[in-house]
């Protein structure tokens, strides 16, 4: 599965581009503008796993769940067990975002369509609606989460941008590798039919429940990183329908064209969103309401689709 | 007994106001094929207006029945005006896009609304509480209960009524019915769709509207207010099945009282027990409860 991967010329150029930006974040960039790129990374891991599953025409309405169970899994286990080190935060994010998708994969891996989305939303809510209430995890006012800390030194912000700069980079080279994989060729044949899919001697459901997973443990990481990254935990900001609103408004925004799509998606819309509050602090969510309308009008591609574009009228002026 | 007439009333009321939002999501759902996330858009609009036009009328003390009046008006504005804008403009060019698409960009509608509010509104509470100060209140059975709230369950069975006698007598219904169940041999009969999906999307907003300004007298509007309905609404029509009349009645009701219910009794579970139950019934029977049964097309 992994054979030949850092010879992929999409692997290849999503790490050049990181560990630039990793190298001016570091050095050159002003705070919150290498906070921005943290946040955008961060949310690009939730991003990358709909863009997974959108591939085979799934949309999850209610990615919120993943993304806030990952970030509450970290802030209930600095609660309860006073783990603080990034490594352990992140694992344990992702385990446990795995496990709630594995578990819930049973029963979404039958739907399709709009049910599909419904049903992830009714997930989400049901969440959401414990969360909100629940005294004991501060119901709306969520949880504050301490620093984090690697192997007892506590980690700076700086450190925090480069280990998160890693994680992606590692969850590309994985997406990458999957997506390229027999499995992940034959979720793309899923949306063209399913029924000859079954024919040819696989099972759609599993590949459909392996999907699902993978897209849980991404968006379980996102919370999680974006947990430590915030220092705070709260359910309307995290785990609310119209948090997995936007993060399928940054999938359609990226584009399903490219592994590193969602991860320029999810930064642009941090800035978008940065931009528009500090312009406009009423008028916001107006900005961002009308890019999406202009994106499905006049891109449906998405930004990734631009990219393309300008690279195909390059190769058109060189001949 | 007190418990369960309190249980009883505020499930009624609650149920009466989902019932008329979700009508209206529930018919655009059916004809359209469109799950419009900008409904909750078209409920607070109509709340504003009403509002803004109950505490005029009721700060220069008109005659109450300006006030409904100016509810109805409010609900056909808001309704009109951006039900109009919305389909003409932005749903039209999208039919035959993939459904997400929509559902997308009905999100975006929505949160353009949403800020539009706060630009022209301020950010400021508005509580028009006239026209439910005015009819006072009265004991049923023990339980205080306002009369104006009562009124809103008599409006419901009102709507109720008007949608299932045009759509079931009227030859507007039939033709209605006939875009429901195939698109394209209702345009080769001659039916024009372009206008039925129009009307149908206005008239689906009007609902929404008019839930939100008849509510608005019960509470406090402010922004953001709108978020909640949305998800809401959502919840009684896939319980009651997408697209189905009954079904958003029997949605609404089912969702009201057990919403009441979990008030009165483990408020913690509020929000919880309500998507627990949409979740199970997505899960036992997905199409909802009273969908409308399939028809096999060949």
């Amino acid at each position: 599965m992994f054979k030949g991967i850092l010879k992929d010329q999409s692997v290849q150029t999503s790490i050049g581009v990181i560990f630039i930006l990793l190298i001016f974040g570091s050095f050159i960039l002003p705070e919150w503008m290498s906070n921005n790129f943290m946040y955008g990374m961060s949310r690009g891991l939730a991003v990358l796993g709909l863009m997974i599953l959108w591939r085979t025409n799934l949309v999850s309405f209610g990615h919120a769940l993943y993304y806030g169970f990952g970030a509450y899994a970290v802030a209930l286990c600095q609660k309860f067990f006073g783990v603080t080190d990034i490594l352990l935060r992140l694992l344990i994010a992702v385990a446990a975002a795995g496990l709630l998708g594995f578990a819930l994969g049973f029963i979404l891996r039958k739907y399709r369509e709009i049910f599909f989305a419904m049903l992830s939303l009714a997930f989400s809510m049901v969440l959401y609606g414990l969360l909100a209430k629940a005294e004991f995890l501060g119901s709306t006012d969520g949880m504050s989460i301490s620093p984090s800390t690697f192997f007892g030194t506590e980690l700076g912000r700086i450190a925090l941008f480069n280990f998160i700069g890693l994680v992606v980079i590692l969850a590309i080279i994985f997406a990458q590798a999957y997506l390229r994989s027999s499995l992940g060729h034959l979720t793309t044949a899923i949306q063209d039919n399913e029924i000859r899919v079954e024919y040819l001697g696989y099972s759609v459901e599993k590949a459909i429940h392996i999907k699902y997973v993978i897209s849980a443990c991404l968006a379980g990481g996102a919370g999680g990183l974006m947990a430590a990254s915030l220092g705070q935990v709260d359910p309307d900001s995290m785990v609310l329908w119209s948090v997995s609103g936007e993060l399928v408004f940054v999938t359609i925004m990226s584009g399903l064209g490219n592994i590193l799509a969602p991860f320029i998606g999810a930064v642009i819309f941090e800035f978008i969103r940065t931009y528009a509050f500090e312009w406009a602090p009423q008028a916001w969510q107006m900005i961002i309401g009308g890019t999406l309308l202009a994106i499905i009008f006049f891109s449906p591609g998405g930004l990734w689709s631009l990219f393309q574009k300008l690279n195909f009228l390059r190769k058109k002026n060189n001949e | 007994m007190q418990f369960l007439t309190t249980v009883l009333l505020d499930g009624l009321v609650y149920a009466s106001y989902l019932f008329i939002v979700s009508l209206g999501l529930t018919i655009t759902f059916g004809v359209m094929k469109i799950l419009n996330v900008a409904h909750g858009s078209f409920y607070a609009w109509g709340a504003y207006l009403a509002s803004i036009a109950i505490i005029y009328l009721g700060e220069n003390e008109y005659n109450s029945m300006f006030y409904y009046f100016s509810i109805f008006m409010a609900a056909i504005v808001a309704g009109l005006f951006f039900g109009f804008i919305i389909e003409r403009f932005i749903l039209r060019k999208m039919y035959g896009e993939d459904i997400h698409l929509i559902v997308l960009a009905t999100f975006g509608i929505f949160w353009i609304l949403e800020d539009l509010i706060l630009i022209v509104f301020g950010a400021d509470p508005l509580m028009p509480y006239y026209p439910a100060m005015e009819l006072g209140g009265l004991e049923i059975a023990g339980v205080y209960q306002g009369v104006y709230s009562l009124t809103l369950s008599g409006l419901a069975v009102v709507v109720a009524f008007i949608c299932w006698y045009f759509l079931k007598k009227t030859k507007w219904g039939k033709l209605l019915q006939s875009v429901i169940f195939d698109r394209e041999v209702s345009v080769s009969m001659g039916i024009n769709v372009t206008n039925v999906y129009l009307i149908t999307f206005i008239i689906g907003g009007m609902l929404g509207a008019l839930g939100g300004a008849y509510v608005a007298p019960t509470i406090s509007i402010s922004p953001g207010f709108a978020i909640d309905v949305v998800v809401m609404s959502f919840a009684v029509v896939v319980i009651g099945g997408m697209g189905s009349v009954p079904g958003a009645l029997i949605g609404s009701l089912m969702v009201g009282m057990i919403r009441a219910f979990a008030v009165h009794q483990a408020p913690v579970l509020e929000l919880f027990i309500i998507y627990a139950v949409m979740a199970i019934v997505l899960i036992i029977k997905p199409q909802g409860l009273f969908a409308p049964p399939k028809p096999r097309k060949i």
